[in-house]
């Protein structure tokens, strides 16, 4: 793995205002994202990964407001981009697959003039015809028939509008793809065929890769490093391998033993204890009232995501600095 | 696919005629007596009628003559096949004038003027109603939504008349009524096209005053659920420029139910007409209307109810045939 930074995300904060309070639904989240790779982000619902994705591609809508943090793409840091640098920024050098990928196509547009519009938006200087081979080749390359560019979103399977999309994600060989559960709404046979399709295509881009989703099946198939979150923290990144023999924060720990074998699928499931509210979360670390390793001093200080070893992170008093 | 869409439209525009004519039949005979006794009623009551034998045999000699005297059910085919040829009968009171006459004469005026007044109202409702919901938009067009509100409360003929108030008695700028200066000969000429326009500003105004807050409303309820969608976060995070983002992805959208409501509303024109054309005196089928109530010219309020029945069916039938060109799903 190259160790040239595709982007890097410092201290994001991210909040819902509601009413008089604050939710903060994505709290000091700090990451690389190295060229090539695959960052895998678990968490249970509601932990804060779509804001998390939405606000990187600064398409947070309020309620959500970005209350501090920087992500540098190519230089340049996102957060601070004005209108029409954003709008440039967008798909030709970060793309999203969104959550909900069933709904995110125009119902009235035929899929080839949704295609094109990513093109003639950022001024490729291709003609029509060269356009519309290109957007050919692509549905090719997501393993979609041709005939499909003259169609509707409403004549697509499920599986098919999810290829669309992703084919829609490459179109412009974006430095980093962000995919929100890209395969969460389809059965389990195509989830897997649609996952392998969309590593394909981002490793001959050699595109960076952010995958967000549930399902620890699908993590271990395709991502290299895997970030936790936890009500709106990440509590630990590490790499895909090492995470499952060695879960190093106790909520992983938890995550890895509901498992029942490392090869079955499964949702995130049988953590004893409920999510916090963001609303009112636990004092100190937010984990505490579910921490079956709890001491007093979790419940007053806030533990920071650290270096444990050279290439794993972790927040929790009660890890230990490893040599690596 | 497509062919049998448009096929069930155009079976379900045909029973929708035939129940209209057939209603049209049914309810005047429901009513007691008989259009002849009705007649011989009045002569009594004005003393022109003596009774006895004679008035026995002109009768029979009138229904025959207007074929009352056949069995019910050929009546009834009777009456259809008329109405379907689009025969409606005699005007009483202007004898021997033909129903559909009077109301093809009538029918430009009202198509040029509601027709014309309610689609701009449409276009400019819709895209002002767009606008409102459109985050990115000039904060001032916010500011048109309470205005919107009071004007889709305020009756249109109540504005018309507070219009002619202002703007033809007062300030004597536009005429009073009609649909062209009396005098004048309906040509085709430029005087006359201006003076038809004249005539025509006031009553357009007051419908597309009190009409646009309702496409605008409406079209602001519709956008703000489209700017949800998913597809419109794909159309931003794409990069689309915003003018792109409005027009082909939330407001083409959002239009889809409007155009429905379009069917409905130009159907009703010419039954909304009425008020208005009495207002200004204008010379359109509501005109009609309430002229031939007035004189309870039977055959005459018969075939113009029957004829507005048919432009509510023929407009839905119009729309239900360019709606598979706006929305590509309708066809499942
Ligand atoms: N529009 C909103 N207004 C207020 N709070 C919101 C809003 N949207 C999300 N939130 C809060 O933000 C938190 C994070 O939501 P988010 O959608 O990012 O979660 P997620 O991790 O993507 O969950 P899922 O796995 O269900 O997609 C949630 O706990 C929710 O309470
Ligand atoms: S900090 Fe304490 S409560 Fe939080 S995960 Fe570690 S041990 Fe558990
Ligand atoms: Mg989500």
């Amino acid at each position: 793995m190259s160790q040239d930074i595709a982007l890097q995300v410092n201290n994001l904060r991210v909040s819902y205002k509601t009413g008089d309070q604050d939710v903060k639904a994505v709290d000091d989240v700090s990451f690389k994202l190295y060229a090539g790779e695959r960052l895998g982000i678990v968490g249970e619902s509601g932990s804060g990964k779509t804001t998390l994705a939405l606000a990187l591609m600064r398409l947070h809508k309020p309620p959500a407001y970005i209350m501090g943090g920087e992500a540098i793409l190519d230089g340049s840091d996102i957060l601070a981009l004005e209108r029409e640098e954003i709008r440039q920024t967008r798909w030709s050098k970060l793309s999203l697959i969104p959550q909900g990928s069933m709904n995110s196509l125009n119902p009235v547009i035929k899929i080839k003039y949704q295609m094109a519009d990513a093109i003639e938006a950022h001024e490729r200087g291709w003609s029509r015809s060269e356009s519309m081979k290109h957007i050919a080749h692509l549905l090719g390359r997501v393993g979609l028939p041709e005939s499909v560019a003259e169609m509707y979103p409403h004549e697509l399977s499920g599986g098919m509008k999810q290829r669309v999309c992703i084919a829609l994600a490459i179109i412009l060989e974006p430095s980093v793809i962000i995919a929100d559960e890209p395969t969460s709404a389809l059965d389990v046979v195509v989830q897997r065929v649609v996952m392998q399709t969309l590593n394909d295509v981002q490793a001959q881009l050699n595109a960076a890769m952010i995958i967000i989703g549930h399902d620890m099946g699908l993590m271990a198939q395709s991502a290299d490093r895997l970030a936790v979150m936890y009500a709106g923290k990440m509590v630990e990144v590490s790499p895909i391998s090492s995470f499952f023999k060695d879960p190093q924060h106790p909520y992983s720990k938890l995550l890895i033993s509901s498992l029942p074998s490392p090869e079955e699928k499964r949702e995130l499931a049988g953590i004893p204890g409920s999510q916090p509210s963001l609303l009112d979360l636990p004092s100190g670390c937010a984990f505490h009232p579910r921490c079956p390793v709890a001491v007093d001093h979790c419940k007053q200080v806030i533990p920071e995501l650290r270096d444990i070893s050279g290439d794993r992170r972790a927040a929790c008093h009660l890890v230990e600095e490893q040599a690596s | 696919m497509k062919q049998a869409y448009f096929i069930r439209r155009l079976i379900m525009f045909f029973v929708v005629v035939v129940l209209a004519a057939t209603l049209n039949f049914i309810i005047p005979r429901l009513a007691p007596g008989d259009p002849i006794g009705a007649v011989l009623e009045e002569l009594r009551a004005r003393g022109a009628s003596t009774g006895g034998d004679a008035e026995d045999e002109i009768v029979a000699a009138y229904r025959a003559r207007f074929g009352l005297d056949q069995p019910i059910y050929i009546q009834y085919f009777r009456f259809l096949f008329n109405t379907l040829r689009f025969d409606l009968g005699h005007s009483i009171s202007y004898y021997p004038q033909k129903v559909e006459a009077a109301l093809l004469r009538s029918l430009p005026w009202t198509v040029g003027l509601l027709a014309i007044s309610t689609v701009m109202s449409f276009a400019a409702g819709s895209f002002f109603g767009a606008m409102m919901a459109w985050p990115r938009a000039p904060g001032f067009m916010r500011r048109f939504v309470p205005m919107f509100m009071v004007l889709s409360a305020v009756p249109y003929y109540l504005l018309g008349l507070i219009l002619v108030y202002i703007f033809a008695f007062v300030m004597r700028l536009l005429p009073l009524g009609g649909a062209y200066s009396s005098g004048t000969v309906p040509e085709m000429d430029l005087d006359f096209l201006l003076d038809v326009v004249k005539h025509g500003v006031l009553p357009a105004l007051s419908i597309v005053l009190t009409s646009v807050g309702f496409w605008a409303l409406g079209m602001r309820g519709v956008m703000v659920t489209v700017l949800g969608e998913d597809y419109l976060t794909l159309a931003e995070a794409k990069g689309l420029p915003d003018r792109r983002i409005f027009f082909a992805y939330a407001m083409r959208n959002a239009l889809l139910p409007q155009v429905t409501s379009l069917a409905i509303a130009l159907g009703t024109v010419a039954s909304g007409s009425v008020l208005v054309e009495v207002v200004f005196n204008y010379p359109g089928i509501g005109w009609l209307l309430y002229n031939a109530l007035r004189s309870s010219d039977y055959y005459m309020v018969q075939g113009v109810t029957f004829f507005l029945v048919l432009t509510v069916a023929v407009s839905v039938l119009i729309v239900d045939m360019i709606y598979p060109l706006l929305d590509p799903r309708i066809e499942r």
